[in-house]
């Protein structure tokens, strides 16, 4: 066996709420994991068990082969946390928390220096490292909240919806670094609300709701079977919207989603999209609209559960601002 | 480039030694203090707001209540420095729910650190900016005319007593800190609960010049006893009394609020 960090039947309850219903992970040493699910779904809770700041209700759960309960000195000494709920200290400088955390560590002072300076290098906020982080914008933060999980060279690295908020550029240069990790050996567990940047970033996907992973997989797997891809079709002509609906769902194999006089089918076989068009042409239906896009959570979830994501916030909450 | 993750040794310590968690709350500590340097304004919180107190009530009340500024300084000074130190202390609790809430404390407890550092670090950062204002209020006192008219080592033991009383006090702010839902309800505890506590005690007029029923608060009420014993220490007149209530007074503040502070702690993380 070798994995990184393992799980099986963790369950975390918080009052009345059931955060984690038993919650089972693998994930192999050197890959990223990506933990996918809404609000409220338990990605942050099952974080919080991983890095040893909550004590599971039952279950197990082990890094690095150590017991996140019974040895979590041990676990400490293996992870890096980066997450909305584990941040640095805003008043300090960038350097200064970097250096902070290398001393919290038992690194040299001088050391630890060097070290704030090479992160603060390697993260681009040479410019900033002498201002106080709460000046940052949003992307420095979270490349300064990376870069201090980093000081003492994790073996696993948790990151808790690491590009939630973020620019489109900030996002895609945060992607290249965790892939830069991954590269060093790193192992990371990733939470995300992204379908497409578990699909990017992880080796395999694990889609959780409700406390509960109801289905795991590659990417490839996972979009084979729910259908990463979406198809949309408006017709020219609005009473040809009936027959677009019947192509439609007879080729994609289900119902479609019509809103308005757009119709939408997850794509599972690539040949969908071709075939929609000869049969739509045979049919002489001009359309005014056809698009290929990437399918949202709320469409992994339909296929996967029938029905779409909901935000069960009170489980965020119980667990976020540590209420 | 350098390897950002060069493999740690697989050396993993199985707890944390007394002598690193001492070391993780000097570190702790030091960032509370180095705070201070980005934001000036706390600096005046502690030094010009005691001071702005001791002038006010020296010139401006000192003559009506004790006939002369100089005679009720020497009066008034032992207490203030009491009162600020109360205030003083619930820096601990703001800076802990600020930890709290903006995450910071999680991060800390991912780290294989002590798990009673991080408190240990703020309460310690806590009794220099304690030992700072006494000093800074003694100092400014000796400029108006305030003399010790004891000794050195009576002094120091006044010290001493202020900052072991300020330990045990922590543990309020601590748990103000745990339940207050953000830093500012720490401070608005600070003013709605001290500032009666502090002004219903003999620190500003004596016992006597007030209705009975308030002086039988007044007489037990903890500023008192810590005010009198202060005043002994500093300028001479009755000490054990004093002291010892002020010790028991500690001593009953943290067997109360400790326990309370622990289950706080439990509920909120």
């Amino acid at each position: 066996m070798n994995h990184a960090i393992w799980t099986e039947g963790l369950v975390k309850r918080f009052g009345e709420t059931t955060a984690l219903a038993g919650v089972d992970l693998a994930v192999r040493t050197g890959t990223i994991l990506g933990l996918l699910g809404p609000n409220g779904a338990g990605k942050t809770t099952a974080v919080r068990v991983l890095a040893t700041l909550l004590r599971p209700d039952a279950g197990h759960a082990t890094v690095g082969g150590y017991d996140v309960a019974r040895d979590a000195h041990r676990v400490r000494q293996l992870i890096g946390l980066t997450g909305q709920y584990a941040s640095v200290d805003e008043t300090l400088t960038g350097a200064e928390n970097l250096l902070l955390i290398g001393r919290l560590l038992g690194v040299p002072r001088r050391e630890a220096k060097q070290r704030a300076r090479e992160l603060v290098a390697k993260f681009d906020l040479e410019q900033a490292a002498d201002r106080a982080a709460k000046t940052y914008s949003g992307g420095m933060r979270r490349r300064l909240d990376l870069a201090a999980s980093l000081v003492g060279r994790p073996r696993m690295l948790y990151l808790d919806e690491p590009t939630t908020g973020l620019d489109p550029r900030s996002r895609l240069e945060l992607w290249d670094l965790v892939r830069s990790l991954v590269a060093d050996g790193v192992t990371v567990l990733l939470t995300t609300q992204y379908l497409d940047e578990a699909d990017k970033l992880a080796d395999e996907i694990a889609v959780i709701d409700h406390g509960r992973v109801i289905a795991t997989g590659t990417p490839d797997e996972l979009k084979a079977k729910i259908g990463a891809q979406s198809l949309a079709v408006r017709p020219a002509d609005e009473a040809d919207l009936p027959t677009v609906v019947s192509v439609v769902g007879e080729l994609a194999g289900v119902a479609p989603d019509v809103e308005g006089q757009l119709v939408t089918a997850p794509v599972v076989d690539p040949v969908l999209l071709p075939a929609v068009v000869r049969r739509l042409d045979d049919a002489g239906v001009l359309i005014a609209e056809l698009a290929l896009r990437s399918s949202s959570l709320n469409e992994v979830f339909l296929s996967l559960t029938g029905r779409p994501a909901e935000e069960t916030s009170e489980n965020e909450d119980s667990e976020g601002v540590p209420a | 480039m350098t390897s950002i993750t060069a493999p740690s040794s697989p050396e993993l310590a199985p707890s944390v030694s007394p002598i690193e968690g001492l070391r993780q709350t000097a570190t702790l500590a030091w960032r509370t203090l180095v705070q201070i340097r980005h934001n000036p304004w706390e600096l005046s919180d502690f030094s010009i707001q005691p001071i702005m107190f001791v002038l006010l009530f020296t010139y401006v009340f000192g003559g009506a209540i004790a006939g002369a500024t100089g005679k009720y300084l020497t009066f008034a000074l032992p207490g203030i420095i009491v009162m600020n130190m109360l205030f003083v202390t619930m820096y601990v609790g703001t800076g802990l729910n600020t930890d709290l809430t903006k995450g910071v404390f999680d991060r800390l407890r991912s780290l294989p650190v002590a798990r009673w550092a991080p408190l240990a670090g703020r309460i310690t950062a806590d009794l220099v900016k304690q030992a700072w204002s006494i000093a800074l209020l003694l100092g400014v006192g000796t400029i108006l005319g305030f003399r010790i008219g004891t000794s050195a080592l009576a002094l120091l033991g006044a010290v001493a007593l202020l900052l072991a009383f300020a330990l045990a006090f922590s543990w309020v702010s601590v748990l103000v800190g745990l339940l207050a839902r953000d830093p500012e309800k720490v401070q608005l505890f600070g003013f709605t609960a001290l500032f009666p506590i502090t002004f219903v005690s003999n620190v500003f007029v004596r016992t006597e010049t007030m209705p009975g029923w308030l002086q039988a608060f007044v007489d037990v009420n903890p500023v008192t006893i810590l005010a009198d014993a202060t005043r002994g220490l500093m300028l001479g007149g009755r000490v054990a009394g004093p002291v010892i209530g002020s010790l028991l007074w500690a001593a009953v503040i943290v067997v109360v609020f400790a326990p309370l502070s622990v289950w706080a702690f439990k509920r909120r993380v």
